[in-house]
């Protein structure tokens, strides 16, 4: 492309142009265009509208907090770190994918042997300060560990307080009386996953 | 050696003879895929996936030597299905944890597999159990390694260890069927490493080495690696810092690797150290011993206005010890000219001293010799040192130049070692009597030495101590007698040699003609250290030896290219890393914390004759030696403005550091800052006559570090802290009726006394144990007063009573 094409921003043929209401030109037609203004219909169409709906009862506000809203798989509010369904385990194996996929750089984790000889998972933090709940970190996720919840309510004194990992684990009790929601946002295997699968053969 | 021309992917290519296709292809940006194959290793063939086309016909090139007019094909569609084959393989029963593995995105499966484009399985084998193994500093999982036996290659040909070995791996035979549907090479290959996995060469479970940790650099999968570092980051989210080993002389090119230190700390922190391992080995206190800065909360402003009060006021003397860059060298000499201070440094000041006597009879401001030079050589001789402690990277590169150009050598020292006896069949260990190095030095004259250059006195001297008398024998077969004549060379006696050594050197130099002598400390410290500096300059000039003064610590040759030192010390001394009235000290508990040589820029000298740049790892929140000199109005902003300063006429270059290079390139030149020039100079042929050889009584104590330390720096770092000892062989410890870590009473003559623990080790033979430096609660420098390292001691078991 050249600068010419960059230029030229008529990209949609079908548009159609306005160049904008005149500006008025003297005192008198400022002064028509006040009263043109104010005392239009519309601003009696929209009363009526909202005593309409207000006789009629039909109110669309949800009465938070005694209400609330169901949202959708895909939203992304602060993340969950997930629990293994068998074992109670935790799900992150520590590969530290999401802390490379960051672009906010707000992921850090510290991992280390453990005494079954296996990476643990000391301590994992996202800093919810700078976080953009861009949700890379719950789609690079090889294991569904790191996951983002739709749970919104999240006043606090201060952000930090979500972004440690006891925070962020889902509570063993909550684990067993099996309250532990699957995140089928990004990240998650598609429906059809097994039909993708090459195999390898195996000798046993 | 002749220069061949060939022929690699239509790219006309200039080599000398005796080169691998591999090597030539490397240098000339030809990539070729190999596993197995390491530099100055020899070649395994475990990988076959260098094989390409020469002249038509199937060969490895890493095996495979040039010919003038050579044709190569690296590619073809046949090479690649190959390939592709052999990767296939080395992915089957291959543990897919790669999101927990340590070698994290650097592994060589990992990048053969996706270059060669293996995206299915279509081979299996009954996996096999490999359990991992802990090595002490090494951690091996059996069940990552795919045998390529890269890390058993650089313990023989380069480290000279030997400690690692194949071992039969157990489990399912690879059945015959697979021989028709897998690929040729491919099928070789899965044969091989079906049956061995990698195992110690002791046979036992612990790993007997040197702990240089070589293997874990250059091992290409995840199967390898520091006990230390495993599972505590992956290597993408490290930074690679270039830096030089801080610990010795031989400066080798390393690399930092450093991150935040935890979630909440983003301070950074040394997490491991890496190298380029192609290039330049490094050894175990480099690599294991790299925390060792100085922590400080801040400006201590009470501490420096007192130092610099104490420097303008009082102090006349500066002590310090080599453990500095050329920069503060220089910083400390202009302090020097300025105010007239005293600047003390023995260690700096002998080996100045020696470098001053060697070039007046070798003719050059330098030694010639380097690392590159003893690799390159087929003959090497170490005297002086304790080559695998003193300075390992000697010890490698003669290591290495006995296993891969056919060479022999010989090691010179009063206490025998037992891997450097196993370093080759033809390597001669002479344990000699202590105190006899000037005699070894007009040996190797008289055995070396161009008789036509040597001057007529030194001619003569040498026919002196040779005898010849006749000598009938009697032939056992026959019974008839024989007259032959014999000759004696008295100089053998002296040094305590067998008289049959002349002929079995006859023997090593069979077939040799590049030459390599390392010299270590123990002859800077001799009595007649002036006048075996000036036969060695002459062994340099009239004889093929190259000769390396390895400077005794980090830039030992630094300091005595830059500073003028004097021998004595003043009334009231500024101590830097050393004692003094007011100590600088970057190892803590100082008067005036100052920054350890991980938390400096700056520059230092190499034994390898080559100024090297160095950087900050981990940040020093408090004073350097810069802004003393500041207070004291030597106005540079930083430490490093000093380094296009340095002395001209010592051979350094006026380059800002900024543009010092720190790195290899392809084909394995050293881009590393700059090389020191060597002036020509006039010489003298006066030497001196030799001195009787003092005679040092058992039981002799020794002044050494054991293998991986070398001061206090190295000892601070956490992975190699420990408690100094008397490290002694197993049968010195027997004869005094010890065991391993009972305690001894070591007095001398003047009364002074130490009392410590007595350590075997099992890699060294006499009766001679060493005492350490690196242990900064053990003060062995009263026994050691003259400097010389072999002092007259008694040594006693403490009785528990």
């Amino acid at each position: 492309m050249e600068l010419k094409d960059f230029q030229n921003r008529d990209i949609a043929p079908g548009y159609i142009f306005f160049d904008g209401e005149k500006k008025p030109q003297n005192g008198w037609e400022s002064f028509k265009r006040v009263v043109k203004r104010s005392v239009k219909g519309e601003l009696f169409v929209g009363l009526w509208i909202v005593f309409r709906e207000m006789i009629r009862f039909d109110i669309h506000t949800v009465q938070y907090p005694i209400e609330k809203i169901e949202m959708s798989p895909r939203y992304r509010a602060i993340h969950r770190l997930l629990r293994l369904l068998e074992s109670e385990n935790e799900r992150c194996i520590g590969c530290g994918l999401c802390e490379k996929i960051c672009i906010a750089n707000c992921i850090r984790m510290e991992t280390r042997l453990d005494e079954n000889k296996r990476k643990e998972v000391t301590k994992y933090s996202i800093n919810f300060g700078r976080c953009i709940f861009c949700g890379y970190c719950a789609e690079v996720c090889p294991e569904l560990a790191i996951v983002h919840g739709n749970d919104y309510e999240n006043a606090s004194e201060q952000r930090a307080h979500f972004g440690l990992k006891e925070d962020m684990l889902t509570p063993i009790d909550t684990f067993r009386a099996k309250q532990q929601k699957e995140f089928s946002g990004f990240g998650a295997l598609s429906d059809n996953a097994d039909e993708n699968i090459k195999k390898t053969p195996l000798a046993y | 050696m002749s220069e061949i021309t060939l022929t690699i992917d239509g790219k006309l290519c200039v080599a000398k003879e005796g080169e691998s296709v591999l090597n030539v292809a490397r240098r000339n940006g030809i990539f070729i895929p190999a596993l197995c194959y390491l530099n100055n290793c020899s070649p395994t063939l475990a990988c076959r996936l260098c094989l390409a086309d020469v002249d038509g016909k199937r060969a490895y090139t890493c095996n495979a030597k040039i010919k003038e007019g050579m044709v190569v094909v690296t590619k073809s569609e046949e090479i690649e299905k190959e390939r592709r084959a052999i990767m296939e393989v080395y992915d089957i029963n291959h543990p897919l944890e790669c999101g927990v593995c340590d070698q994290s995105g650097e592994c060589e499966l990992q990048n053969y597999t996706l270059e060669m484009g293996v995206d299915s399985q279509s081979h299996c084998i009954a996996d096999t159990q490999r359990p991992s193994k802990d090595w002490g500093f090494i951690h091996y999982d059996a069940s990552l390694c795919i045998v390529c036996e890269r890390c058993i290659t650089v313990c023989k040909d380069m480290i000279g260890d030997s400690a690692l070995k194949t071992v039969p791996r157990g489990g399912a035979e690879l059945d015959k069927e697979w021989k028709e549907k897998t690929q040729k090479d491919a099928y070789a290959m899965w044969n091989k490493m079906q049956k061995s996995i990698v195992g110690l060469a002791s046979g036992g479970d612990t790993l007997e080495c040197s702990d240089c940790g070589e293997c874990t650099a250059v091992c290409p999968v995840g199967a390898l690696v520091g006990s230390d570092f495993q599972y505590s980051s992956n290597a993408w989210e490290l930074k690679k810092i270039p830096a030089s080993n801080p610990h010795s002389s031989d400066c080798s090119l390393m690399y930092y690797d450093v991150k935040h230190t935890n979630t909440s700390i983003s301070k950074p922190k040394i997490y491991r150290v890496s190298s380029e391992y192609n290039y330049a080995p490094l050894h175990g206190g480099a690599r294991y011993g790299y925390d060792f800065q100085n922590e400080v909360d801040g400006k201590d402003e009470e501490a420096f206005d007192k130092a610099v009060a104490f420097l303008k006021n009082e102090a006349d003397t500066i002590a310090f010890s080599s453990y500095i860059t050329n920069e503060e060298a220089l910083i400390l000499q202009k302090l020097k000219e300025k105010y007239g201070y005293k600047l003390i440094n023995p260690d700096a000041y002998r080996y100045q001293t020696f470098l001053k006597n060697f070039t007046k009879t070798s003719g050059k401001s330098l030694y010639s010799g380097d690392l590159d030079k003893v690799r390159a050589s087929n003959f090497v001789v170490s005297l002086g040192g304790m080559l695998r402690s003193d300075s390992p990277n000697a010890g490698y590169a003669m290591n290495n130049a006995l296993s891969m150009n056919k060479g022999a050598g010989i090691y010179f020292h009063p206490i025998g070692d037992k891997v450097v006896s196993g370093y080759s069949k033809n390597i001669l260990s002479a344990l000699h009597v202590v105190g006899a190095e000037e005699a070894i030095v007009y040996l190797l004259l008289d055995l070396f030495a161009d008789k036509e250059k040597l001057p007529a006195s030194i001619k003569e001297y040498l026919a002196d101590f040779h005898t010849i008398t006749k000598k009938t024998i009697t032939d056992g077969e026959e019974g008839q007698t024989k007259e032959i004549e014999v000759d004696t060379n008295a100089l053998l006696e002296m040094i305590g040699l067998e008289e049959d050594f002349c002929e079995k050197v006859e023997k090593l130099l069979d077939k040799k003609d590049t030459f390599s002598l390392i010299v270590g400390e123990d002859v800077y410290t001799h009595k007649q250290s002036a006048n075996i500096a000036k036969l060695l300059g002459l062994l340099e000039r009239t004889t093929p030896f190259d000769v390396l003064l390895v400077p005794s610590k980090t830039n030992t040759l630094g300091v005595a290219l830059i500073c003028d030192l004097s021998k004595t010390r003043g009334h009231k001394t500024l101590g830097y890393n050393e004692k003094g009235d007011f100590t600088l000290c970057a190892l803590g508990k100082g008067d005036l914390d100052m920054p350890a040589l991980n938390q400096q820029e700056g520059t230092f000298s190499s034994m390898n004759k080559r100024v090297v740049p160095t950087n900050v790892a981990v940040p020093f929140d408090g004073y350097c030696l810069n802004d003393i000199a500041n207070a004291l109005d030597l106005e540079r902003e930083w430490t490093v403005d000093y380094t296009a300063h340095l002395p001209k006429k010592a051979g350094f270059k006026a380059v800002a550091f900024d543009s010092l290079p720190n790195e290899f390139d392809n084909a394995g030149n050293e881009n590393r800052g700059y090389l020191l020039e060597i002036f020509e100079l006039t010489c003298s042929d006066e030497i001196e006559s030799m001195s009787d050889i003092k005679v040092y009584k058992e039981p002799l104590v020794y002044r050494a570090n054991p293998i991986n330390q070398f001061s206090p720096f190295t000892n601070k770092a956490h992975q190699l802290n420990e408690a100094g000892a008397l490290y002694a062989s197993q049968e010195f410890v027997a004869s005094l009726g010890l065991k391993h870590k009972d305690m001894v009473n070591i007095t001398n003559h003047q009364g002074d006394k130490l009392v410590v623990a007595v350590m075997v080790d099992s890699s060294i033979e006499g009766m001679i144990p060493y005492l350490p430096t690196f242990d900064r609660k053990i003060d062995v420098s009263p026994f050691f007063k003259d400097g010389y390292r072999f002092a007259e001691v008694t040594i006693k078991g403490v009785s528990h009573e």
